[in-house]
């Protein structure tokens, strides 16, 4: 092997952040900007396209030996195909309300570019150990990758976070808190301003997809050049 | 003529409203990597509209006569092989498999007729051809034809596969164009560093989805006019 192969730990470290699939290779951006409305149908996209992504990766790397050079990306789609089947079917049966939701974007794992490429550069030449590692790697980061759009888009476009509604917990803890002061001091009744967070309705529409990948890959970009430039 | 309302519907739901890249997100990696000049968007446009075309053809016909509940081949086959007549014969599990086989075909297909037709066009595409396998958009137009055949009471015909198809393609083509167009003008703005490239790319295809959303209703519209048109 020659020397500047990188090992199945260092690929596995390479995915989540230095070569993250969505901030720096752009790569899978349409499951990316459709899935991202809420945190639980990201995170969901995320498992399946790791399974799907692991088990390509296991094949593929089992049958290198026999791929002929012309028709190897069509029987990396059909393998492809086959997991991404299973996947959705599993879905359907166990999590109806989910897979209704994740609707057609489960089957379009098939023409996810990461998948497609991860076979294509790592699987199709090393052994199972690395394109294992590889694939937790990349699965890692694109749930990463996934996560912080949902996150944020879900924050500001329907205050909750994985169902869970944020402003009004953190208000009835601030009014608990409020009212537990005001008795210890003595001081009557005090009240909390009636506040609600209003929803950033654009956030949970396509184009709030657009801008949150657009901002945050900005960022992304802004921290690496400042990291580049500190490390001259 | 309801026949050619709801064709209109559909047609124009897939070009313009339910835009498939600035609404349903498919189509993304092209519409980003290839906009960088008007001439170059339009050509992909009018190549992934010639491959949906095909491709939906073939995944309909495929999905009509055997993929679908209780298709006619199947069907056949069961009851010669001493079958039960009244079990629904259902091979749509096999249907991702085949759209991309009909995919696969329809992009060799394509870029066959096109070196043999069109020359310069195929020197002038070099490997975005090839790249189309991998286009979300022609995929996700076999799904919604898969979608609307699985239930046999609003069964879509060939006709109207095609026209969302089409229809898809052309919405495509005029988002890619006008992404390309926008982006042409960007290279000679003073863009922050960091959202260079991708980023302010993607913060336009934002702002572009905004205008597009001003879509809505219009198929509503549509069909009170062609209702009022035909009174």
């Amino acid at each position: 092997m020659p020397l500047d192969e990188p090992t199945a730990l260092e690929r596995l470290i390479n995915g989540i952040l230095p070569e993250n699939p969505v901030y720096r290779q752009l790569l899978g951006m349409c499951p990316t900007l459709a899935v991202t409305g809420a945190m639980m149908p990201a995170m969901t996209m995320a498992a399946a396209t790791a399974f799907v992504l692991l088990s390509a990766n296991i094949i593929v790397s089992l049958i290198r030996g026999l791929l002929k050079p012309h028709l190897r990306i069509l029987v990396f789609t059909l393998t492809i195909a086959t997991f991404v089947t299973i996947a959705d079917r599993a879905l359907a049966a166990y999590m109806y309300q989910m897979s209704k939701t994740l609707g057609p974007y489960v089957p379009l794992i098939i023409v996810n570019c990461l998948i497609i490429s991860r076979c294509e550069i790592c699987a199709s030449k090393q052994s199972v150990g690395v394109a294992i590692a590889d694939g937790v790697g990349m699965s890692l980061g694109f749930a990463l990758a996934l996560g912080s759009i949902a996150s944020i888009r879900e924050i500001l476009g329907s205050g909750t976070w994985f169902g869970l509604h944020l402003f009004s917990y953190a208000y009835t803890v601030a009014e608990n808190i409020l009212g537990w002061v005001t008795t210890i001091l003595g001081m009557g009744t005090l009240g909390l301003p009636d506040i609600h967070w209003q929803n950033w309705g654009i956030m949970v529409l396509p184009p709030g997809a657009f801008l949150t990948l657009g901002l945050l890959l900005g960022a992304v970009e802004w921290f690496g050049q400042r990291r580049r430039r500190a490390g001259e | 003529m309801e026949t050619l309302i709801v064709l209109i519907q559909i047609g124009v739901s897939a070009a313009l409203i339910n835009n498939f890249v600035l609404y349903y997100f498919v189509g993304v990696c092209p519409f980003l990597g290839v906009s960088r000049r008007v001439d170059t968007a339009f050509g992909m446009g009018c190549a992934v509209t010639f491959v949906i075309s095909i491709a939906a053809l073939l995944s309909w016909i495929f999905t009509y006569y055997i993929l679908r509940p209780g298709a006619p081949l199947p069907t056949q086959v069961w009851t010669a092989l001493g079958g039960s007549p009244s079990v629904t014969v259902d091979l749509s599990v096999l249907s991702y498999i085949m759209y991309i086989f009909v995919i696969a075909a329809s992009v060799q297909f394509v870029e066959m007729y096109v070196r043999k037709f069109f020359p310069p066009l195929y020197k002038s595409f070099g490997v975005f051809l090839p790249l189309i396998t991998t286009n979300c958009a022609i995929l996700f137009a076999c799904l919604i034809i898969m979608k609307n055949l699985q239930d046999p009471s609003q069964l879509w015909g060939l006709h109207h596969a095609m026209t969302m198809a089409i229809g898809g393609g052309v919405g495509f083509t005029l988002a890619i164009t006008l992404m390309a167009g926008i982006r042409e003008e960007l290279d000679m703005c003073d863009v922050p560093k960091p959202l260079a490239g991708p980023g302010i790319a993607l913060i336009t295809a934002g702002i572009l989805a905004m205008a597009f959303m001003g879509f809505a209703g219009v198929e509503r519209g549509i069909e009170n006019a062609i209702a009022m048109l035909l009174k």
